[in-house]
């Protein structure tokens, strides 16, 4: 196989199957965002740093500047525009609008991915745990306090329980 | 940042990485989650002609008890390792390096094997590791043959595997009864990467008498090394603050160290003596 040659790459993008041509040098990041116009996925430091490019791949939150798409074929990834709709938010991203997770908005997406993998690895978090968690992003703006808010919130919301009453949603 | 051009061929089984490496050894590379080599080839600091992806070799992955020993796959991801109940329960050390590794994203996609093979002289496993007496298992094409974890560290990113090799699977055996370790790492505040990261294992009899202690540290050295002259201190009569203290000096002057532009050597020596004593400390009652 010569350097330039491309691969068939088989994705399924936020529930959708896309099929394409791809050089095996091609990031994820790119692949979602240049083939397939998926741009709420950003690209902040692009050296695996600041986790604004952090989709679900296979339900695991992972930094999609540091991943090949030819390393995902066959694999299942979640994009911010695969979260939710209008009128229908994910429960991440409701808490995010209520407890003002986010100000310019450029680190949102994946600071949103970053906790929907946190919670399906760890449903009810401490407020630490949640800074732990969140450890893989980086904003500029909010000085994390209000997305930390935003994370417990979403967790008792998912959890079932009365949001703003849960113990780590107050801190 | 976009990689310079390679070809990729993803193997299904160790044979086919094995093939694949010798037909080009010097001009392939091993990839697995990718989190130590992709952002070398986004830098251009690697150019591999080829890729050959290991991450779906069922043979390298997981974690299984097996002969008195934990064996752990080389393709097993950080977040499996760190919060395997065995791992958790029998090899402490083991499970909080693994946990402390850069963020959940990175544990994620990361594999033991992965930052074995890469060896940086930061990375937090070679401390566990070493503090645990683990060995690794690595193919050739002349077959399987073992090396200590030390031996695995040769120098910052110079391992004891030959190009057309693969690490296997990592040997961590069990403590014996009345075994205690601990991993107590102190991060760079932006990057994380440690800058001194300590291991200890001891084995205490019932009444504190030390049978057996390894000390192992990262992050502050030039490489990630074992300080046996600790460990000689350490074996004998019951552990006094006294005692520890003189372990960690011994330590400290085990060492290499080198500045750099964030710290100077001696600066880093006085880390390593500070974070050993915290961490013998950490395993007395």
């Amino acid at each position: 196989m010569n350097n330039q040659d491309t691969v068939q790459v088989t994705m399924t993008v936020n529930g959708r199957t896309r099929v394409e041509q791809v050089e095996p040098r091609l990031l994820l990041a790119h692949f979602l965002r240049d083939h397939l116009g998926l741009t709420g996925t950003h690209i902040g430091c692009d050296t695996s740093q600041c986790g604004a490019c952090t989709v679900l791949l296979d339900g695991q939150a992972v930094k999609s500047c540091t991943v090949l798409a030819v390393q995902a074929d066959h694999q299942a990834v979640t994009t911010v525009e695969g979260l939710g709709q209008r009128g229908g938010l994910h429960p991440v991203q409701q808490a995010f609008w209520d407890k003002h997770g986010l100000q310019c908005g450029f680190c949102t997406p994946g600071v949103m991915m970053t906790a929907v993998g946190l919670l399906q690895q760890n449903p009810t978090p401490t407020s630490e745990e949640i800074r732990e968690g969140l450890d893989g992003v980086i904003c500029r703006c909010t000085g994390y306090e209000t997305i930390v808010r935003a994370v417990a919130e979403a967790a008792a919301v998912m959890a079932g329980e009365a949001g703003p009453s849960a113990a780590a949603a107050n801190e | 940042m976009i990689p310079a051009s390679f070809s990729y061929r993803r193997a299904e089984s160790l044979d086919d990485a094995l093939r694949w490496l010798a037909e080009d050894p010097q001009g392939s590379k091993l990839v697995a989650g990718g989190h130590s080599l992709l952002p070398l080839m986004k830098m251009r600091l690697a150019a591999p002609r080829r890729l050959i992806d290991i991450a779906r070799v069922s043979e390298l992955i997981g974690i299984r008890e097996q002969s008195g020993a934990i064996v752990i796959g080389a393709g097993t991801v950080h977040r499996d390792l760190a919060g395997h109940p065995d791992v958790r329960q029998k090899l402490p050390a083991l499970a909080e390096a693994a946990g402390k590794i850069g963020d959940l994203q990175v544990r994620n996609r990361g594999t033991i094997g992965g930052s074995l093979s890469h060896a940086d002289p930061s990375a937090d496993l070679p401390a566990a590791l070493m503090a645990l007496a683990a060995t690794v298992d690595i193919a050739g094409p002349a077959g399987e043959r073992s090396l200590a974890v030390e031996e695995m560290m040769v120098a910052p990113l110079v391992t004891g595997l030959a190009p057309d090799e693969v690490l296997v699977r990592v040997r961590v055996p069990i403590p014996a009864a009345g075994s205690r370790s601990v991993y107590l790492k102190h991060p760079h505040p932006a990057s994380g990467y440690a800058l001194a990261g300590v291991a200890v294992a001891v084995t205490l009899e019932p009444a504190g008498a030390v049978t057996a202690a390894r000390v192992a540290v990262t992050g502050a050295g030039v490489v990630p090394f074992r300080a046996t002259d600790a460990e000689t201190v350490l074996i004998g009569d019951r552990l006094t603050p006294a005692r520890i203290a003189e372990a960690a000096k011994a330590a400290a002057a085990a060492g290499e160290f080198a500045g750099d532009a964030l710290m100077s050597a001696e600066y880093r020596r006085q880390l390593c003596r500070v974070y050993v004593e915290r961490a013998i400390s950490a395993l007395v009652d």
